[in-house]
């Protein structure tokens, strides 16, 4: 992989609760512009991982060593907030702000960072309900709750809330997880579309899905990385037993 | 065949006493209230028949001329309750974010043990400490400190006797606030982590995310305010000790005054003839509806805040 195509560089990556180590030395690049997914049983740190990306882990009391670059630079030296708005994050379970309108929900971000012109607001949230494919079936009760709709528009509403704050990473935590299947195939259409634009990180539990949408997949397994290739690589020739193992259905 | 219908119909009058039985509890509470308002309708009946509204709008309470209105008792309970709400719910607030979204754990049972622990405090323990601490600090310190300062405006002007409304304003305050804080606090922990996570991804400062997490929690903000307002307005004994207890309408708060539940306490036994009974049972009446308006007040506006969202 060439240099500057690295969004992310991982190295020596360990991740702990209290003094449990739950990551063991993971090293990876996350090339720009790409979908990577995560995948792995329950447990293996998946989720730990991409929560270390954008330094959510510290949120619950969580620590690391080891270093982990965007664009060269270290995260654990800059302002955690900033990183945030520069790597969005879209959970696992959709949790749009139930006290606010579908409209506000996706402007609640432009706000926090100081966007305060509604003609520029309204813009913006058009464009990432557009993007997010949800703008057909909400324009017209842009003031209903953003609880009010169904799991697959809330997660689509997370996304294009996390779309509006225009950061250049966006880590997905299975974010299909919760839904059907006809929400969870214009989620992954979604996905395919966003990579245009945005280096996506998704963690998942459905092996499909990451054939499906990504262009290298990493295997975890009791929080270590085992393999990370391509995922045609990783799905058609599997370098080691365990990846073979797991994908194949034999254990996970 | 037999028995087992015989089976199903005791299983069916087991659910029916059930049935009745709460139901006889439920109708019980609200029969309770309607008798004690009819109880204190009868007893305040000579007063009510004498008085007609001037009861609520006079201001002279004077028992050797057998004259009774309650204007300054209505006042100077709802001043001292409103001011001590005004002070005390921004402060609540406060302490509650502290427990809730700031302080580390190990810092935050202790504290939250404490607040809980004043709120169990006997308030005539209040009193007592309002009589011998709080009032000699107010007559010598903080009274002729602000007159000093403030003394153009017509809140802090006359002789600072330390017993007075600034006194039950200090002392109520400092009963809501266990009340309402540790309320609020159990409230904003309700608050799902998924919220305050969503609101951090975006990249929101800590205080960013706090003020999502409270407009998810006003509702219940409220209503933790307006069980503290119920409690400020019926609180009865440490008010009593510190308030001065005197029939007066008066801008300055360093003036004497008075509250329904305090005039009830000191005049029941002092209450000779059947009028001043009367009267007195009729400020119980008063205070009685007054209260069941406020609880009905904050139980709409909680419902219909939480209704709005109620998909959350």
């Amino acid at each position: 992989m060439p240099q500057n195509d690295i969004k992310i560089s991982v190295k020596n990556l360990d991740a702990f609760y209290g003094k449990n180590k739950v990551l063991h030395n993971i090293t990876m690049d996350i090339p720009s512009n790409q979908v990577v997914a995560i995948i792995g049983p329950s447990g293996c740190g998946k989720s730990t991982f991409i929560r270390c990306l954008n330094r959510m882990h510290e949120v619950v009391g969580g620590t690391i060593t080891g270093s982990i670059m965007l664009d060269g630079e270290d995260l654990s030296k800059n302002d955690p907030v900033l990183l945030r708005r520069r790597v969005g994050m879209v959970f696992q379970k959709p949790n749009p702000f139930p006290s606010m309108s579908i409209f506000n929900n996706v402007a609640a971000g432009l706000r926090l960072n100081g966007v305060h012109n509604k003609k520029e607001i309204s813009l913006i949230v058009e464009k990432c309900l557009k993007q997010a494919a949800l703008w057909d079936e909400v324009k017209d009760n842009l003031d209903d709750s953003g609880a009010n709709i169904s799991g697959g528009q809330q997660q689509r509403l997370c996304i294009a809330r996390t779309l509006a704050v225009e950061p250049e990473v966006i880590l997905m935590d299975e974010p299909a997880s919760a839904l059907d299947p006809v929400s969870t195939s214009k989620i992954e259409s979604l996905i395919f579309e966003l990579k245009k634009d945005y280096t996506i990180v998704i963690v998942t539990h459905n092996m499909q899905q990451a054939a499906r949408v990504s262009d290298r997949t990493a295997f975890f397994y009791l929080g270590e990385l085992i393999e990370y290739d391509i995922t045609k690589q990783i799905f058609l020739n599997p370098a080691k037993k365990q990846t073979e193992d797991y994908i194949t259905g034999r254990f996970g | 065949m037999v028995k087992r219908l015989n089976n199903h119909f005791s299983q069916n009058i087991g659910d029916l006493i059930f049935e009745k039985l709460t139901l006889l509890f439920a109708v019980s509470v609200f029969l309770l209230v309607i008798l004690m308002g009819y109880e204190m309708y009868l007893g305040s009946k000579i007063s009510i028949q004498k008085f007609g509204f001037s009861f609520l709008f006079n201001s002279s309470w004077d028992p050797v001329q057998e004259v009774y209105g309650a204007l300054p008792i209505i006042y100077g309970t709802v001043v001292s309750s409103i001011l001590s709400l005004l002070i005390a719910v921004p402060l609540s607030i406060g302490v509650a974010i502290f427990l809730a979204e700031v302080a580390p754990s190990w810092l935050e049972k202790p504290v939250s043990f404490l607040v809980e622990l004043l709120a169990g405090i006997p308030s005539v323990i209040y009193g007592l400490w309002g009589i011998f601490v709080l009032v000699p600090w107010l007559r010598n310190s903080f009274e002729p400190w602000l007159a000093d300062k403030f003394g153009y405006l017509p809140f802090f002007r006359g002789a600072p006797y330390g017993f007075g409304m600034l006194a039950a304003v200090m002392i109520l305050t400092i009963m809501l606030l266990p009340i309402i804080s540790s309320i609020s606090r159990d409230v904003l922990k309700a608050v799902p982590r998924s919220r305050r996570e969503a609101a951090l991804a975006l990249g929101a400062t800590k205080w960013q995310s706090t003020l999502i997490v409270l407009k998810d929690a006003k509702s219940g903000i409220l209503g933790a305010s307006m069980l503290g307002l119920g409690r400020a307005i019926g609180e009865t004994m440490a008010v009593t000790m510190v308030i001065g207890n005197r029939s007066l309408i008066s801008t300055s708060l360093f003036d004497p005054s008075y509250t329904m539940a305090s005039v009830i306490a000191n005049e029941f036994t002092e209450a000779t003839s059947q009028m001043y009974l009367s009267s007195l049972i009729e400020l119980a009446l008063v205070l009685f509806i007054i209260t069941i308006i406020i609880n009905a007040f904050a139980r709409i506006l909680v419902w219909s805040m939480s209704r709005k969202w109620s998909a959350a």
